[in-house]
């Protein structure tokens, strides 16, 4: 008798602890102009991530991207911002601004991300196979498909 | 009546997307009113110009090889056509680049003059 328990209850144990992992999973929305002029210099990042406030900033600054100029034709860049504020947020992202209420730039700099984060050192997000904490993918092997599950993590030394 | 402009249109559109790297080249030349260097757009494109970045320190010095973006460490397909037949095909993306890329290494736009040589230099490259 106890053998034929034993296998259903080790299945519903181990889906059980699979769960955690599967809240870490974003559907990542295709959009043919979003991938291609995002993803072109980093992961093209869930835009699920920042909420709309924040996308529309990101969006209006491209001229000056974090250090960089990543500005688009106003076409283009229009149907981003539209198709971002459309995907923004969610429940797990909640609001992301700062104490002041000004709306964050940066996903690195949500709550989210740092609660994530906290056993991570500044050391390791330095490392030369790593660089910086926007490179999603040198840990997060699956990052380009919306997997941050605690599976698809490998730290790189 | 309405077919024949249809299809005048769309024949319109696909020639103007279809360009080829040494559409490129000739038409920085015309801009510039001056020919090209290789030489020349060899060492503006591998020395720094002023930012922080020159243009080898994403696309390498050698950009037949694939480059990593500086900050984010993206994978970047080579820029030279001799390695990848789909560089300097489209109007838009090479406007596009140049824009930006200019404005990181430089801090301001690229003259036509800088624009024909580096054509002339990656053309260069097999």
């Amino acid at each position: 008798m106890n053998r034929y328990l034993t296998l259903p209850v080790l299945l519903a144990v181990l889906t059980s602890l699979s769960l955690p992992a599967r809240a870490d999973r974003y559907s990542v929305p295709k959009h043919a102009a979003f991938e291609e002029e995002c993803g072109s210099c980093h992961l093209a990042y869930p835009p699920q991530m920042l909420d709309a406030h924040s996308w529309l900033h990101v969006m209006n600054g491209l001229a000056h991207h974090f250090g960089t100029d990543a500005s688009l034709d106003d076409k283009r860049r229009v149907a981003i911002t539209d198709f971002l504020a459309q995907n923004a947020g969610g429940r797990k992202t909640g609001v992301t601004a700062d104490a002041a209420g000004r709306p964050l730039l940066r996903i690195t700099e949500t709550a989210r991300f740092v609660k994530k984060h906290r056993e991570v050192s500044a050391a390791t997000f330095k490392r030369a196979s790593i660089k910086s904490p926007a490179n999603c993918a040198a840990c997060h092997r699956q990052a380009a498909a919306g997997d941050y599950s605690e599976h698809s993590i490998n730290i790189p030394k | 009546m309405r077919h024949i402009l249809i299809i005048a249109t769309l024949l319109g559109a696909t020639g103007a997307l279809a360009e080829t790297p040494r559409d490129f080249l000739a038409r920085f030349e015309k801009e510039a009113g001056a020919s090209a260097s290789v030489a020349r757009g060899a060492s503006f494109f591998t020395a720094r110009q002023g930012g922080e970045w020159s243009c080898a320190s994403c696309h390498t010095e050698r950009p037949t090889q694939p480059g990593r973006h500086a900050k984010t460490d993206k994978a970047i397909q080579p820029l030279a056509p001799a390695a990848n037949g789909e560089r300097f095909t489209n109007v838009a993306k090479v406007d596009k680049w140049f824009r930006r890329n200019c404005n990181d290494t430089l801090n301001r736009l690229c003259s036509a003059q800088e624009k024909a040589d580096v054509m002339a230099w990656l053309l260069s490259l097999k």
